[in-house]
């Protein structure tokens, strides 16, 4: 018994048959071939999925494909306006090197991307680092992805993204 | 002008991109036509005779293409998995091996032993298929406490293995070391449990095959650090596919801390049954089978003493250990707890006798082999608990202790007592500079102040040395091991200039993609934006031992610079012939040959051109083409160390242990990209924080249940479990490689258990605790204090 199920990702109308029990983050991978989003657990601990819908952070296995219906989704390889320009998040993580097997990049970069609007582009270490705890990184002990993304903040301000 | 680009350069990495953009290609996200996926049915006990194994209502389920159970893969007479290193024992016996069946047969014997393999049209096809496999089984009592595996009461793991030992195993003299123990001033006991960890790389292991009927082909992607010695251990051992009907792929990898380095059931048999299915297999683990059947780190039982004279000299160490082995031997589990660990012993010191004893004990527990530091991280807890402790016994300044005791630096090249000649160091400059940075003198201003808002404030040294990138080859084969140490490299100019690097390395996460670059840059002179790095592929780098044991830049980069010098003898000659002059005055300098005391110069660029449109080339001499080759076999390991500086907080009312400063001094020997180096610090001190604090693989007692079996129950360091981190460097270059490294993949996991654990006893002396176990979770620290407390 499959369900149909529509949305926009990445700005572009995506569309599909699932199973009811698909996750949004299955939809993208398996039916949509967008890789980029990654899954690192089975227990939504890791954030490797973290994508946005509707502007809002969000663990892309925590939702079923279908609670998607009609809404926006952006991924990671929606973020940047082209291969030349990144977005300031991504600029400032491999400025900072703040990635190094690049697993959990994804969902620390769309993750960091949402906790500095929500803080309206005002972040301090120790916010960073409370912020972050829904995000695993196994390679980098976190030391220059928080650097990255003090750094990222204003950026985004200037950019007005 | 453009950013330099070459050895010492922070050169951003050239891989980013593809990371940030969500380009990069991990397993899981090969598209393969006409897929099928792999589900394995584990054994829910630790240890369990399989009576029946009925698969017949699963066959049925919708979607189900091949039910395959360890019946099947005898008959088919797949070999088990081995072990790649022979340990002899004191009385010169080679190790107990107990089968290791890549699929359980009649026992399983630990939480996770894979019972059947459910290949389907879908993953969620698979499993649930899986769900409908009815196995009968006799549950067996199980053993999974190593204090007692050795015990004759313990249930027994194999019958090849009488009483659960592997090995019983000795480095040094006894009767010398008692000797130096009764003169001593003073004699400083402990008792140390290294906790168990689970690696959790972020992307989980991960394997798809396909085999081609056409040809006999069979081609393995997997999340591998080595994919060539996982071809050889498949081909030769294994599977018996010959190596060249085998191509494995490790493309981009998420991570693996050794954990990768590994040839598992899995994978094999996800490649024997692609042939069997007819189609490709996709295979990807769920988080919950990497916490059950990737191999484990650590778990050991220690005794260790430390005899010391009056002034606090180091004159014996002796060290009874208990290594856990789990419930098979996994590819290189018998060398860690005893080549990569009682060899390390002795420190930075210069403790003139050491005596190691280690028994490896086989447990119902998922197999245990090494994990990022391997061996090291065991022996350095051990050595500077012991300094610490024995420093707080005697009342002399922790830093001043190691002082009086480091190897001097014009005793070098220095021969220890355990094996290891260290080739170059200069200890002092290391500590004074992480004494400075970390401000130790302030410490007890900083302690004052603490203990004014109810605070416990503590700080911790952990001076290591690390031998890494295993070596020569010659001296692994004497001691049991079963691969060659050295690595290759072939450097491959195109005829429009442009490189390719192809290493036997492997990189997943150490950003050789761009270090190697740097290093062909410098050398050659060729802009780094045209030089790219291949690693990987059995099929297209030549046969390499791929990366484990920060051996990349030290063995593999070498490799890179021998390719490099052969590049440049050949187009000397092709220089010469071009300039009409004799080879002997030409010089390459700047990516130019030149003519000593002439204007007369030829481009890299053009002599390569020339190579391979040999129009005016000196035919006769030379061959044409530029692709050079390279092996290089280390005349020794080499030897990073450094000093680690941890400052804690406890809280004595909750025991939260509060991590609020940490320094790390490192020497290793010249650096090539400082901004690389920096990150891979970072990240070894927050595992090695992570043991110390967080993390710990318990197995139920009684029923060998994995207790910390997904996030929610292992505890991963968090970003804000951890403060940001204050890093320096002293150089003594590594003398008998040609780039002059020693390798840093894993200094910060070395060291940083034992700076923390040291801290903590540091924090705690005051109110009368000993001793704390590791990890000092808020639980351990409480009871550390409230047992003090009580017994005061």
């Amino acid at each position: 018994m499959t369900i149909s199920v529509a949305m926009t990702v990445n700005g572009k109308p995506a569309s599909g048959k699932v199973e009811a029990r698909t996750l949004l983050v299955q939809f993208l991978r398996e039916h949509l071939g967008m890789t980029g989003t990654h899954v690192g657990c089975d227990t939504s601990q890791c954030g490797a999925c973290v994508v946005h819908v509707d502007g809002k952070s969000i663990k892309s296995c925590t939702i079923l494909a279908v609670q998607a219906e009609g809404s926006n989704v952006l991924t990671i390889e929606g973020l940047a306006e082209s291969a030349d320009k990144l977005h300031p998040m991504q600029e400032a993580f491999r400025e900072n090197h703040a990635l190094q097997c690049g697993f959990c990049t994804p969902g620390m970069v769309m993750s960091a991307i949402d906790m500095v609007k929500r803080h309206d582009y005002q972040l301090d270490e120790p916010t960073v680092r409370r912020e972050l705890e829904g995000n695993l990184c196994r390679c980098t002990g976190y030391h220059n992805i928080v650097k990255a993304i003090l750094a990222a903040a204003p950026a985004m301000k200037a950019a007005g993204v | 002008m453009n950013a330099p680009t070459g050895i010492g350069a922070r050169v951003k990495r050239k891989e980013d991109q593809r990371f940030l953009t969500g380009t990069g290609r991990y397993v899981d996200d090969l598209p393969l036509a006409r897929a099928t996926y792999a589900y394995f049915l584990r054994s829910p006990h630790a240890h369990a005779r399989i009576k029946s194994i009925d698969t017949s209502a699963a066959a049925k389920m919708p979607g189900v293409v091949s039910i395959f159970t360890g019946k099947d893969v005898a008959e088919a007479k797949v070999n088990g998995l081995i072990c790649g290193w022979v340990v002899k024992d004191k009385h010169g016996q080679p190790h107990k091996s107990p089968p290791h069946p890549v699929m359980a047969i009649d026992t399983v014997r630990y939480v996770g032993d894979t019972v059947a393999m459910v290949v389907a049209n879908s993953h969620e096809e698979a499993k649930d298929a899986a769900e409908q496999i009815h196995v009968d089984y006799e549950v067996l009592p199980a053993n999974v406490d190593l204090a007692t595996a050795l015990q004759p009461t313990a249930a027994q793991v194999h019958a090849e293995a009488p009483g659960n030992l592997i090995y019983d195993w000795e480095l040094g003299s006894k009767p010398d070391v008692d000797a130096a123990f009764a003169k001593a001033a003073h004699v400083t006991r402990l008792d140390i449990v290294n906790n168990r960890l689970i690696p959790n790389a972020m992307e989980p292991r991960a394997a798809a095959a396909e085999y081609d009927k056409g040809t006999g082909n069979y081609t393995l992607w997997s999340t591998s650090q080595n994919p060539h010695v996982l071809r050889l251990i498949l081909s030769a051992f294994v599977l018996g596919i010959p190596e060249h009907k085998l191509r494995v792929i490790a493309p981009d990898v998420g991570g693996g801390f050794g954990s990768k380095i590994f040839c598992y059931a899995d994978e094999t048999l996800v490649c024997w049954a692609a042939a069997k299915v007819g189609r490709p297999i996709k295979w990807t683990a769920e988080r919950s089978e990497s916490f059950q059947t990737d191999c484990h780190g650590r778990d050991h039982v220690t005794q260790a003493e430390l005899a010391l004279d009056k002034d606090g000299r180091f004159l014996a160490m002796k060290v009874e250990t208990i290594a856990n082995m789990g419930a098979y031997l996994s590819t290189f589990s018998t060398a860690v707890p005893t080549y990569l660990y009682a060899t390390l012993l002795a420190g930075q010191y210069t403790t003139p006798l050491i005596y190691a004893n280690v028994k490896a004990a086989l447990t119902h527990t998922a197999p245990v082999d090494a994990y990022r530091g391997a061996g090291r991280p065991e022996a350095t807890f051990v050595v500077e608990s012991l300094v610490s402790k024995a420093a707080q016994e005697m009342k002399i300044d922790p830093a001043e202790l190691r002082r009086r005791n480091f190897i001097p630096p014009n005793a070098f090249p220095y021969q220890t007592p355990v094996a290891l000649q260290y080739d170059s160091g200069n200890y002092a400059p290391i500590i004074d500079e992480a004494i400075n940075i970390a401000d130790y003198k302030g410490f007890e201003a900083r302690r004052a102040e603490a203990r004014s808002r109810g605070k416990l404030r503590g700080i911790g040294f952990s001076s290591y040395i690390e031998a890494c990138g295993l070596a020569p080859s010659q001296v692994i084969g004497q001691l049991g091991g079963g691969v060659g140490q050295w690595e290759s490299a072939q450097i491959k100019f195109n005829p429009t200039g442009n490189v390719q690097i192809l290493t036997g390395s492997h990189s997943h996460g150490q950003s050789h993609e761009t270090t190697f670059a740097q290093i062909v840059s410098d050398k050659l002179g060729v802009p780094i934006e045209q030089i790219e790095v291949v690693h990987g592929d059995t099929a297209t780098t030549p046969f390499g031992m791929g990366t484990y044991g920060s051996r990349s830049l030290a063995v593999g980069g070498s490799a890179i610079m021998k390719a490099a010098d052969k590049v440049i003898a050949k187009g000397k000659k092709i220089a010469a012939h071009l300039m009409e002059a004799s080879v002997e005055d030409v010089v390459f300098e700047n990516g130019t040959f030149k003519v000593a005391g002439t204007d007369k110069a030829v481009p890299l660029g053009q002599a390569v051109f020339a190579a391979y449109v040999p129009h005016n080339y000196p035919l006769a001499e030379v061959e044409p083409g530029m692709d050079e080759n390279a092996f290089y076999d280390p005349a020794n390991f080499v030897y990073p160390a450094g000093t680690q500086i941890c400052e804690v907080e406890v809280d004595p009312d909750t025991g939260v242990v509060d991590v609020v400063n940490f320094t790390a001094v490192d020497d290793f020997g010249n650096i090539v990209n400082p901004m690389i180096v920096e990150g891979q610090v970072h990240g070894g001190i927050v595992q090695g924080v992570g043991q110390a604090l967080l993390e710990n693989a318990v197995y139920d007692k009684e029923t060998g249940q994995l207790m910390t079996g997904s996030f929610n129950d292992y505890a991963m360091p968090r970003a804000d479990d951890v403060p940001s981190f204050k890093l320096g460097y002293k150089v003594t270059p590594c003398p008998h490689n040609p780039l002059g490294v020693k390798g840093c993949g894993e200094a910060g996991a070395i060291a940083a258990p034992a700076a923390v654990m040291n801290a903590v006893h540091d924090a705690l002396a005051p109110v009368g605790v000993t001793h704390v176990p590791m990890p000092a979770t808020p639980l351990a620290v409480w009871q550390a204090i409230h047992g003090a407390q009580a017994a005061a």
